[in-house]
């Protein structure tokens, strides 16, 4: 029987050699993620049921990212509690402050995932990691305490939706861009319960860090998971990050879709997702003057190196705007690092940014950036839901890097074709 | 299994981020999580909310975060079921393995509404309206979750493989 992609690295854990969507299985588990917000309520479930063990504390990751540096109190006592656990149950991959990073740019990072895993996290964008030819989807606490218990997950198979991208992407224009237009094509619940597979000779253009773009933000769309083919560029990337050796899994070419998406990556401009819906994309022509109070540039979406590349290249002997409060927040310390010895940082603060120390912070709504009622913000994150980031009478309006970068200098939503000189 | 209880209807995409938003996740206390159930998308959700209230809505309910939180706060403010066109798959997951049940139905529904759900049958009955639904059975694979209370349990018991 002809599979998907993603079916296969699914029969590839369950001990079958077919699969056929519909189909319900206890799979096996490569990586089990947890955060400070999902890990608590994960380690009560574990604790409640009586479990003394953990499958393999190898295969358990715990990262602290979204209220950290912990914001308050309860926080403090969140964290405390799966620090404790961690030590208890010697789960070396437990990332605190100093250490950590905003999750799913920290796990591909430290080489955490390779081609042909399967991992689930408690954590809606763990779908991230698709970008690396792995299985990965997002699921509840008590799954988390069921698979760090058994190392099993139950998962319905998914039909797939086959994206075929052509084309090479223009100037300032990214995989943000690229995945805002899929969703502003197929809405918000346009792939729910399905994959989202990626292919095309467009795909070897897009970079590793678009293409974690365009993964992570396949929940977006209700996805299960997104996932790209496994190519040379993967391949270097695994090895340059020192992860386990990939297992390669393509579809087979007689694979059933239950829909097929064009499209030309060279036709794509910059797109900006109004509130408060992901699916809400307009391009410039339909962007008219529009205010903002704040910028944001980061997340598990866009706060890689070379997002931040891009808002420097864009900012650099350029002011923010008066009157706007630019955040600029590095995903993980390494690309902190990074971007202090590649003068970035030097940018940011002379342009007039704020630079953070990495954490969800603001993309969440829970600390270093919080909106009040009426403003603005554009931010490169994934979600503009009501109250996302703030007071539930603000706004969120979602961008690629240049375009925040941009809106920054001009006060208003922009792109960098708008910007004098 | 039956459930009695009047409806209180909300439209498409309810995201996780109004079910429980996120300034209020530095507990995973599922009272203090009840208390702010709903709370921007209806501020006044928790004073109106009795013991057996079901939630009728949209598509795509529960889209958005992983956060099992939502769920809980929902079963915790005293709802006995969620009704939805269609349900966000994490959100679907969350409620099997937590024991909030949920239905997907197409029907006509209005604030206050006496609704009772036959969940064993799979009938709906809207008792103010006189109109009747019938909701498809879940999986016999969870069924068993369902029937085992929930995936830890499930997981003990080795009821699914
Ligand atoms: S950066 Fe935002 S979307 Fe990503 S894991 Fe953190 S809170 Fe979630």
């Amino acid at each position: 029987m002809p599979m998907t992609m993603t079916q296969k690295i699914l029969a590839a854990h369950c001990g079958r050699d077919t699969l056929a969507a519909g189909y319900m299985i206890l799979a096996d588990t490569d990586l089990v993620l947890g955060n400070d917000i999902t890990s608590p309520v994960a380690i009560n479930e574990f604790q409640k049921a009586g479990c003394d063990c953990v499958f393999d504390c190898g295969k358990i990751a715990l990262v602290m990212d979204h209220f950290t540096p912990n914001k308050d109190i309860k926080a403090a006592k969140q964290t405390k509690k799966v620090r404790e656990f961690a030590s208890d149950k010697g789960i070396p991959n437990y990332f605190d402050v100093g250490e950590m990073g905003v999750e799913h740019a920290l796990l591909p990072e430290r080489g955490m995932v390779t081609a042909g895993d399967l991992v689930i996290g408690a954590d809606s964008h763990t779908c991230t990691y698709g970008a690396l030819g792995a299985f990965s989807s997002g699921v509840g606490s008590t799954d988390m305490a069921a698979a760090m218990a058994y190392g099993k997950v139950w998962l319905r198979v998914p039909s797939a939706i086959q994206v075929r991208l052509t084309g090479k992407l223009q100037k300032h224009v990214s995989g943000k861009d690229v995945v805002l237009h899929l969703i502003k094509l197929i809405g918000v619940d346009g792939a729910l319960y399905e994959s989202l597979e990626f292919t095309g000779e467009g795909v070897a253009a897009l970079t590793m860090d678009d293409r974690l773009c365009i993964c992570n933000m396949a929940i977006e769309a209700g996805a299960k998971n997104g996932i790209f083919p496994v190519d040379d560029k993967t391949l270097a990337f695994l090895s340059d990050v020192g992860a386990k050796t990939p297992r390669v899994f393509a579809a087979d070419v007689d694979a059933a879709y239950s829909r097929v998406i064009d499209i030309d990556l060279s036709t794509l401009e910059s797109v900006v997702a109004f509130p408060h819906l992901p699916e809400n994309g307009k391009t410039f022509d339909e962007i008219g003057d529009v205010k903002i109070d704040q910028v944001v540039v980061g997340s598990c979406t866009n706060g890689r190196i070379s997002d931040l590349r891009e808002a420097a290249e864009i900012l650099k002997g350029r002011k923010v705007a008066k009157g706007v409060r630019a955040l600029i927040i590095p995903a993980t310390q390494k690309i902190w690092l990074q971007a202090v010895k590649e003068g970035l940082m030097e940018i940011f603060v002379d342009a007039g940014c704020a630079v953070s120390t990495p954490t969800c912070g603001p993309c969440l709504g829970g600390h270093m950036g919080i909106l009040a009622k009426g403003e603005r913000c554009v931010a490169t994150t994934n979600r503009n839901f009501v109250g996302r980031m703030g007071d539930p009478q603000s706004e969120v309006y979602l961008a690629s890097p240049a375009v925040a970068a941009a809106s920054a200098v001009m006060g208003k939503i922009a792109r960098p074709s708008m910007l004098k000189d | 299994m039956q459930l009695t209880g009047n409806a209180l209807c909300y439209g498409d995409n309810v995201d996780t981020d109004v079910i429980i938003p996120a300034r209020y996740l530095n507990t995973s206390d599922p009272k203090e999580l009840a208390a702010h159930c709903m709370e921007d998308i209806d501020p006044n959700f928790h004073q109106k909310v009795k013991l057996g209230d079901i939630i009728a809505a949209g598509s795509n309910f529960g889209c958005g975060s992983s956060r099992e939180h939502a769920p809980l706060a929902i079963k915790t403010a005293g709802v006995s079921c969620v009704v939805a066109k269609s349900f966000a798959r994490i959100f679907y997951r969350n409620a099997i393995n937590i024991g909030l049940p949920i239905i997907v139905c197409d029907g006509n529904f209005s604030d206050g509404d006496t609704l009772t759900v036959d969940l064993t049958a799979g009938t709906l009955q809207n008792k103010t309206t006189g109109e009747n639904y019938t909701f498809p059975p879940f999986p016999e694979f969870l069924q068993k979750i369902i029937t085992a209370g929930g995936l830890m349990n499930a997981m003990a018991g080795g009821d699914i493989a």
